[in-house]
C-alpha cells in the first residue's frame, strides 16, 4: 500500500507549486502512470480521496493517463509492446528486453484556481 | 497549467544528497530487500563476522515496530540505527538521511540498510544505495520473481538463502533463477546458507568487489578514466 505515500508525494509537489505559483485550489490533477510502474490506479484513487482532505486539492480530481510498456529486443532489434514485466518477446519469444518506457510516474499537469 | 514532475521527485532528490554523500566518503551502501522471515537479520550477522576483520560495517535497520533487529546488529559489535516506519510500508530517502546523519558511518566502509520485509513497495524508493540486493528464501515459491516483479528487477543480485534445507523442500533453484532472468536478465545470483556458512565467502567476496568500486568515487577524477 504504497499508494498512501504515493499520494502524500503528489500533494506534496501541489502544496510546493502553490506556494511557488500563487494558487490556492487544484481542480484536477492529470497523472501520467506506466503498466508498468508499481501504482495500482485504484489504490491511489482511495488513498488520493484520504489525504487531500482539508487541502488546496480538497475538491480535485485525479485523472489516470496509463501509458503502455514498450522494451527493445535485443534479439529482434526492435521495440516491442509489453504488458508485464515478465511477458516474452511477441516476436522471439525472449527475455532479452530493455524496457524503453511504461515506468512513468509522473504529475503531467493541473487545472487551478 | 504543465507541471511535468516526478511524483518521487522529492524522494529522489533526498536520495540524490544520500548517494553523493555516500561516494564522495566511498562508502559502499547496500539496500537489502526480501519478504518478511527470509533471513536477512541473520544472514547480515553472518555476514558481518565475515567481513570485521577486513571492513568497518554499519547498520540501518528498517522495521514497521520494534528495534529487536538493530539490537541483534549491536551484539555483534558494529554500529547499528533502527529506523520504524510507523504506518509506511517501505523505508524512503529522507528516513536513511537522517539515520545516515545519527549513524556517521566511517570512510570507506560498508553501509547495510536492512529494508522493511516487503517485496512491493521498497521496490519504488530509492535510498541512496549502491545496489539493491533482494534475498529469497528456499521456503518461498519458485514464482515469486514473477509475482513481485518490480523488485527483482530493481535488484542487482539475488541471494537464494537458507540452501541447507533444499533436500527437504520442494524448490527448483533452477526455476527461481529463470524467473528472475524474465523480468532481469542481467541479475547476479548467489546461493548460500546462513546456518552453514555454504555460499557465505562468494557473498563476502562480491562484497568486497562492490566495496572497492565504490572506492573509486574517493579517487582524484583524472586518474578514473571518464566515459565520452
Amino acid at each position: 500500500m504504497h499508494e498512501m505515500a504515493i499520494s502524500e508525494s503528489i500533494l506534496g509537489i501541489l502544496e510546493d507549486e502553490g506556494r511557488r505559483q500563487r494558487f490556492s485550489r487544484v481542480r484536477k490533477v492529470r497523472l501520467e502512470i506506466g503498466a508498468l510502474s508499481s501504482i495500482e490506479p485504484e489504490a491511489l484513487y482511495f488513498s488520493f480521496d484520504v489525504v487531500k482532505r482539508g487541502t488546496l486539492a480538497e475538491n480535485a480530481v485525479l485523472e489516470i493517463i496509463n501509458t503502455e510498456g514498450r522494451a527493445w529486443c535485443l534479439m529482434c532489434e526492435r521495440t516491442v509492446s509489453i504488458r508485464q514485466r515478465y511477458d516474452a518477446c511477441p516476436g522471439c519469444g525472449g527475455h532479452q528486453l530493455q524496457v524503453t518506457a511504461g515506468e512513468e510516474m509522473r504529475i503531467k499537469d493541473l487545472e487551478v484556481d | 497549467m504543465a507541471i511535468e514532475q516526478e511524483i518521487l521527485s522529492k524522494n529522489n532528490a533526498y536520495a540524490a544528497d544520500n548517494r553523493a554523500h555516500l561516494n564522495a566518503q566511498g562508502i559502499l551502501a547496500l539496500n537489502l530487500v526480501s519478504s518478511p522471515g527470509s533471513g536477512k537479520t541473520t544472514l547480515l550477522v553472518k555476514t558481518i563476522e565475515c567481513l570485521a576483520a577486513e571492513l568497518a560495517v554499519a547498520v540501518v535497520e528498517g522495521d514497521q515496530e520494534t528495534s529487536n533487529d538493530a539490537a541483534r546488529i549491536r551484539a555483534t559489535g558494529v554500529p547499528a540505527i533502527q529506523v520504524n516506519t510507523g504506518k509506511g510500508c517501505h523505508l524512503d530517502a529522507h528516513m536513511v538521511g537522517h539515520a545516515i546523519e545519527h549513524l556517521s558511518p566511517a570512510a570507506d566502509s560498508v553501509l547495510f540498510i536492512e529494508n522493511v520485509g516487503n517485496l512491493v513497495c521498497p521496490a519504488a524508493f530509492d535510498l541512496g544505495e549502491a545496489h539493491k540486493v533482494v534475498i529469497l528464501s528456499v521456503t518461498e515459491g519458485e514464482d515469486k520473481p514473477l509475482k513481485y516483479p518490480d523488485m527483482f528487477h530493481a535488484a542487482d543480485l539475488m541471494i537464494i538463502a537458507k540452501i541447507d534445507l533444499l533436500p527437504h523442500v520442494d524448490f527448483s533453484v533452477a526455476e527461481t533463477i529463470s524467473n528472475a532472468r524474465k523480468v532481469n536478465p542481467r541479475i547476479k545470483v548467489l546461493q548460500l546458507s546462513a546456518r552453514t556458512g555454504e555460499g557465505l565467502e562468494a557473498w563476502c567476496q562480491w562484497i568486497k568487489a562492490a566495496h572497492a568500486m565504490a572506492g573509486v568515487g574517493r579517487l582524484p577524477a583524472h586518474s578514473v578514466v571518464q566515459g565520452s
